[in-house]
């Protein structure tokens, strides 16, 4: 093949990088070639983001090489690969509100006037010759301040920063993860330029399809190795999923029929200030999943129900009782429990060790007159710990020193301890490696089985379909579908996600 | 059951992990300390009476530097207790002016603090107003109170049990020191074997966390500025006895400095989370020691309100590298 022949752009060889217990690359070798669309996939936590970091110079790799052009570099920081041509567009793009598009597509880069003063002329300059060279004039103008842009705007600019001149590879981490049919479309004619303009481009997305129809060839990431480099023409979107989970996907859920209980939660007109009219509900042994887009609104329910946002309407109830919390206090004490989307963020207290995040919701149980009962909760805390198979050396240890996936064991650990009635999962295996996800998707059906019901938000289609009985779409803060989580379809849910946004954009 | 083994969680810390490094370097500061003014004034320094004398000054420090902590652990600080405390003194007074019990005096002006202690609490938590701006506005509104009772005069009180917890004696220590001793134990025993005590450090720790674990936050937070309100106004207490009167202007001497610093010294971290009264208590030894010495040995005044300033400044500089070497 040709293709091979030619220099690469970028020539990654048996780049390793390790995080505390975490190896996050295991000796990765990849080239991009100028002209060529490269697909980056793989589960989260397979390294692709690691690969970026070290390829935009935010993180240094433990061994192996960079190459550009044949040339051996190190890329010290970010301003050093920035300057060598290797641009990374991230998922959130930072912008300064209160600068204009110009200035922030150039900043870092200003020139002056007179060796002193900010030449705006030659800055607006700069950014319409860039916005106009990739036919983007009608949606951004230089001399507007970034103040209430839209997620499709915020997005072109930080391609425009990315595509300052010197660009010799640019890399999208999922680009469309908020953007619209329509903009993705958009988005998609830009990488051709690119591609024709003889740029080196990786894609890195979890939308199959998309891979498919865009990318030349396509590399699959597993557990910090490279497991697959093949054209595309070579694969389909089942042998992705086969190479990016190591098995085929069935394996790891177990599908049975569970008998239902009563219901367990209910909701009934809830509204608040992100989400309109959302009325379902869940019974004992169920899980009900809810998908959609980013920005959909499914974190906000579970907010709404956990007492965090305020009722603007309607009514809750919790195994038939009303229930209408002002807290998320109120929400333990009626029985239900949260496992929240950022773990380091909103479930556990890094710094301190597994015993206190595990009994930190039961202090009635741990406790005599509001006095610690330490035996009481070493063994509480230890039978929890030992039943989820957490890998910890021991209770004392701090939890932010465990890997991903034993982190989020002990937030399940520390609900199996209180043991509520309806148990919500936002995105229970974000940033968790195969073999633990494996594992949290044995323990949410034996949850189930044991009686909980179970609200599951996750943005991953296997995960969904694998895991629900019933599966809601939300789109836009409303509910717009329900399906049969047995003969539910990725692209029966996609289109119900997409049902809002589609009739906005036509 | 093999993940947590028994011989990991039974393994006793050596000494030096229980006093913990913290600890051990103030230790190590007060010793020198001692050692500097012991050899300047080898004749009164170590006297007998000159620790108790060391140990009476630190006992209004100590209880306010104790209640000091536990904010800064919740993720708060409060600056409004030296005014709590002159606030506090004038209500006792009036209260014991107007009853003539004591015991209605002292119970009035603890209630004050407990009030002026929820009144920041309230500010804080449904205003919102951020707590140095709540208390630095409170610090100026409770001393124009304390002003105001008496048109900024101070008020004498009579009464012979207010004298004896001023200036009495328990087994041939002064009474304020066994109250500092029992004050010290109440809040080792919440901070360490309560429920509350550890939700607190939790909820300094990360806010989000502990309202989604179930910690009714709000509440805690109006608590935890009661708390200091009242411990402002325990210290008051102490301070009428001392004084049997009324003082409007006793908290104008820069106690919340030498609280906060003290609080900060003993390792308690303004991002929240962190801080213990042993720690509190080492560092208010640390500032008891430096005054008393400053004095002994004549450093003028203006000179010691230097001191303690940068004091202040470099037990934070030293908190920020300690983290930076952890890698926090």
């Amino acid at each position: 093949m040709a293709d091979s022949e030619r220099m690469p752009v970028v020539r990654v060889e048996a780049v390793a990088k390790r995080f505390g217990v975490v190896q996050a690359l295991k000796g990765v070798s990849v080239d991009f070639r100028a002209g060529e669309i490269c697909a980056l996939v793989g589960e989260n936590g397979a390294g692709k983001s690691t690969l970026m970091r070290v390829l935009e110079g935010e993180h240094r790799p433990d061994t192996g090489t960079i190459a550009v052009d044949g040339r051996p570099v190190t890329l010290a920081s970010a301003r050093e690969a920035h300057a060598l041509g290797i641009r990374v567009i991230h998922q959130e793009p930072e912008i300064i509100p209160e600068l204009t598009v110009a200035e922030n597509i150039f900043v870092g880069d200003f020139r002056a006037r007179a060796g002193l003063f900010l030449d705006r002329d030659d800055l607006v300059r700069r950014a319409r010759a860039l916005i106009d060279a990739f036919g983007v004039g009608d949606q951004l103008a230089p001399e507007r301040t970034c103040h209430g842009l839209g997620p499709a705007q915020r997005q072109l600019i930080e391609i425009m920063r990315a595509l300052r001149p010197g660009a010799r590879l640019v890399a999208f981490d999922e680009p469309t993860s908020s953007l619209t049919e329509e903009e993705a479309g958009r988005l998609f004619e830009m990488i051709r330029r690119l591609k024709t303009d003889g740029v080196a481009v990786v894609y890195i997305s979890h939308r199959l399809r998309e891979i498919v129809a865009l990318a030349d060839r396509v590399v699959v990431l597993r557990d910090g190795e490279r497991v697959a480099d093949e054209p595309i023409a070579a694969v389909d979107e089942a042998t992705m999923v086969r190479l990016m989970v190591g098995r085929p996907i069935s394996d790891l859920f177990h599908r049975r029929v569970r008998a239902l209980g009563p219901v367990a939660l209910a909701l009934d007109g809830v509204s608040t200030d992100k989400v309109t009219d959302i009325s379902f509900s869940i019974r004992a042994g169920e899980i009900v999943g809810l998908g959609g887009l980013v920005g959909a609104g499914r974190t906000e329910v579970a907010r709404a129900i956990v007492g965090m946002d305020r009722l603007a309407a309607g009514t809750m109830a919790v195994l038939s009782a009303p229930y209408r919390p002002r807290d998320p206090s109120d929400a333990i004490r009626a029985g239900i429990g949260l496992v929240p989307e950022d773990r380091k963020q909103e479930a556990l207290l890094l710094l301190q060790p597994v015993r206190d995040n595990v009994s930190l919701v039961v202090p009635d149980k741990v406790s005599r007159f509001g006095f610690f009962d330490r035996r009481k909760e070493t063994r509480l805390v230890e039978h929890h710990v030992a039943e989820l198979r957490v890998k910890t050396p021991s209770i004392g240890q701090p939890v932010g020193k465990l890997s991903g996936g034993n982190q989020q064991k002990v937030v399940f650990a520390r609900w199996q301890a209180r043991g509520p009635a309806v148990l919500i999962l936002d995105e229970p295996t974000r940033g968790i490696d195969v073999g633990a996800k494996a594992e949290i998707y044995r323990l949410i059906e034996s949850l189930a089985d044991a009686g909980l019901a179970i609200l599951l938000i996750s943005s991953e289609m296997p995960e969904l379909l694998g895991l629900a009985d019933r599966i809601l779409a939300m789109a836009g803060g409303r509910i717009t579908g329900e399906l049969d989580g047995a003969t539910a379809t990725e692209e029966a849910v996609l289109a119900l996600s997409m049902r809002q946004t589609l009739a906005k954009a036509s | 059951m093999t993940t947590a083994s028994p011989a990991a969680r039974r393994s006793r810390p050596g000494l030096l992990a229980r006093i913990g490094t913290q600890n051990l370097s103030l230790l190590i500061a007060l010793v020198v300390l001692l050692a500097i003014f012991g050899v300047l004034r080898p004749d009164v320094f170590f006297s007998w009476r000159n620790m108790v004398n060391i140990g009476l000054a630190i006992t209004i420090l100590g209880i306010l530097a104790m209640a000091q902590t536990i904010v800064i652990v919740s993720g708060g600080l409060d600056i409004s207790v030296g005014s709590v405390v002159g606030l506090s003194t004038m209500v006792l007074a009036v209260a014991v002016q107007t009853t003539g019990s004591v015991g209605i005096g002292v119970a009035a002006g603890l209630a004050a603090g407990v009030l002026a202690g929820a009144a920041n609490g309230v500010a804080i938590v449904y205003g919102p107003v951020n707590a140095v701006i709540a208390t630095l506005g409170t610090m100026s509104a409770f001393r124009g109170l304390a002003y105001i009772i008496n048109n900024g005069n101070s008020i004498p009180i009579q009464g012979d049990a207010l004298r004896l917890l001023g200036t009495g004696t328990l087994i041939g220590l002064p009474f304020a020191i066994w109250l500092l001793v029992v004050v010290m134990i109440v809040f080792m025993i919440f901070t360490q074997k309560t429920i509350v005590g550890r939700n607190i450090y939790a909820m300094g720790g990360n806010p989000t966390v502990a309202r989604l674990a179930g910690i009714p936050i709000r509440r805690y937070q109006i608590g935890i500025y009661a708390m200091s309100g009242v411990a402002a106004a325990l210290a008051g207490v102490v301070l009428a006895g001392r004084t049997m009167s009324g003082q409007p202007a006793s908290g104008s001497q820069g106690l919340e400095l030498e609280a906060i610093t003290a609080a900060i010294l003993g390792g308690a971290a303004l991002q929240g989370g962190k801080g213990t009264i042993v720690g509190a208590m080492l560092g208010v030894l640390i500032i008891g020691v430096l005054n008393n010495g400053m004095i002994l040995t004549s450093v003028p005044t203006f000179y010691q309100l230097l001191a303690k300033g940068a004091l202040l400044i470099l037990a934070v500089v030293v908190q920020e590298r300690q983290r930076a070497t952890r890698g926090e």
